[in-house]
């Protein structure tokens, strides 16, 4: 492979590295969050430097094109990263609903504590 | 040290069977101490149970893990103004005759950690595991510059230096409170020693021996310690 586009690619490889250990360092990205992109990260910067273990390993699974392993492992490990989420989200999504009711069994019980002089209908109408 | 200023903070998930016995003991070997229960997220009588036996309760309305109890427990502690805060485990694990040896330590260090291995007792973990924990001791023991055989104990003192770092940082993944919790520690400017304490068995089961495990748990500890290392501080 000439100069270029093995530069290129191993170019681009750092770059999602270096991205997502940013991120990670500056606690933007949580570790659970950051597994994933680091898997694809390395494997992708262990093709960029290697082309021939790309290469070997389309073979051995009977994949003409290189490049079509590169996509066909892009896209799953975006589905991976995708179900993650919509697990997360999920997760969250209750424990969202937990803390309103949480929240609004609390009021009420402040509400109550608190007489009917400081009573106020709802928490937009406070100061 | 006058008892009456410590805040004993007690996490529990799902203890209702231990916690009524667990206060008890530490209320009748330490009078007048300040305890303080945070119920992270049980679906049992965790709560009821302690609130019965005259303590404070704080109850999170969902499971965040003890490394966010333990950060609830840090704010409590500067909120009401306690300079010194002990860590001990709703289980009866930790014996609470122990508590003022620990907090006699805090004249010379930040944080006090109650320590297995340290030559007292009858703790006994052998096997892979046993050698991972010993090797991880001597990875932190040589971070933070003081020799720790214990690194993943949770009975521990805090004075108010180290409420300060903890209230605002306290890690809540896998191995935060204990690993994680050390470097930031160490990066803040804390001082850290031991004590060597007597672990009584668990009322449950005995921690994984599997080679396998402990060998992923090494290296998930070590992995938590470097993050730690190079991680940007929260203001």
């Amino acid at each position: 492979m000439s100069l270029i586009p093995y530069l290129f690619g191993v170019g681009v490889a750092l770059v999602m590295l270096t991205v997502i250990i940013v991120m990670l360092l500056r606690r933007s990205l949580r570790e659970r969050h950051a597994l994933w992109w680091l898997v694809i990260g390395i494997l992708a910067l262990i093709a960029a430097l290697f082309p021939p273990v790309l290469d070997g390993t389309a073979r051995f699974f009977g994949i003409s094109l290189p490049i079509t392993l590169v996509m066909f492992l892009g896209i799953f490990v975006l589905f991976l990263v995708s179900v993650q989420h919509s697990s997360e989200l999920t997760k969250l999504e209750e424990q969202t609903r937990i803390l309103a009711e949480q929240h609004a069994l609390l009021e009420a019980k402040v509400a109550r504590l608190s007489g009917p002089e400081a009573g106020t209908h709802s928490s937009q109408t406070e100061a | 040290m006058n008892l009456g200023q410590v805040l004993i903070v007690m996490p529990a998930m799902n203890e209702a069977e231990v916690i009524p016995a667990t206060i008890a003991e530490v209320q009748r070997v330490i009078p007048g101490a300040n305890i303080l229960v945070i119920d992270d997220g049980s679906d049992d009588e965790t709560s009821a149970l302690a609130r019965d036996a005259g303590v404070e309760v704080l109850r999170l309305p969902f499971n965040l893990g003890v490394g966010a109890a333990m950060r609830l427990g840090f704010q409590y502690a500067a909120n009401h103004g306690y300079p010194v805060m002990v860590q001990l485990d709703s289980d009866g694990q930790h014996d609470p005759a122990d508590v003022p040896r620990l907090v006699e330590g805090l004249g010379e260090a930040d944080v006090v950690i109650g320590a297995r291995f340290a030559g007292v007792g009858e703790y006994r973990a052998r096997g892979p595991r046993m050698w991972a924990m010993r090797v991880l001791s001597q990875l932190l023991s040589r971070v933070v510059r003081t020799k720790l055989t214990d690194t993943t104990s949770g009975f521990k003192a805090h004075g108010p230096r180290a409420i300060d770092v903890f209230k605002v940082d306290f890690p809540a993944e896998y191995l935060g409170d204990t690993v994680e919790a050390l470097v930031i520690g160490h990066r803040a400017g804390l001082t850290f020693a031991q004590c060597p304490v007597a672990m009584r068995e668990r009322a449950g089961g005995t921690p994984s021996q599997n080679g396998l495990r402990s060998a992923v748990y090494l290296v998930r500890a070590m992995l938590a310690m470097l993050l730690a290392l190079l991680r940007v501080r929260v203001k």
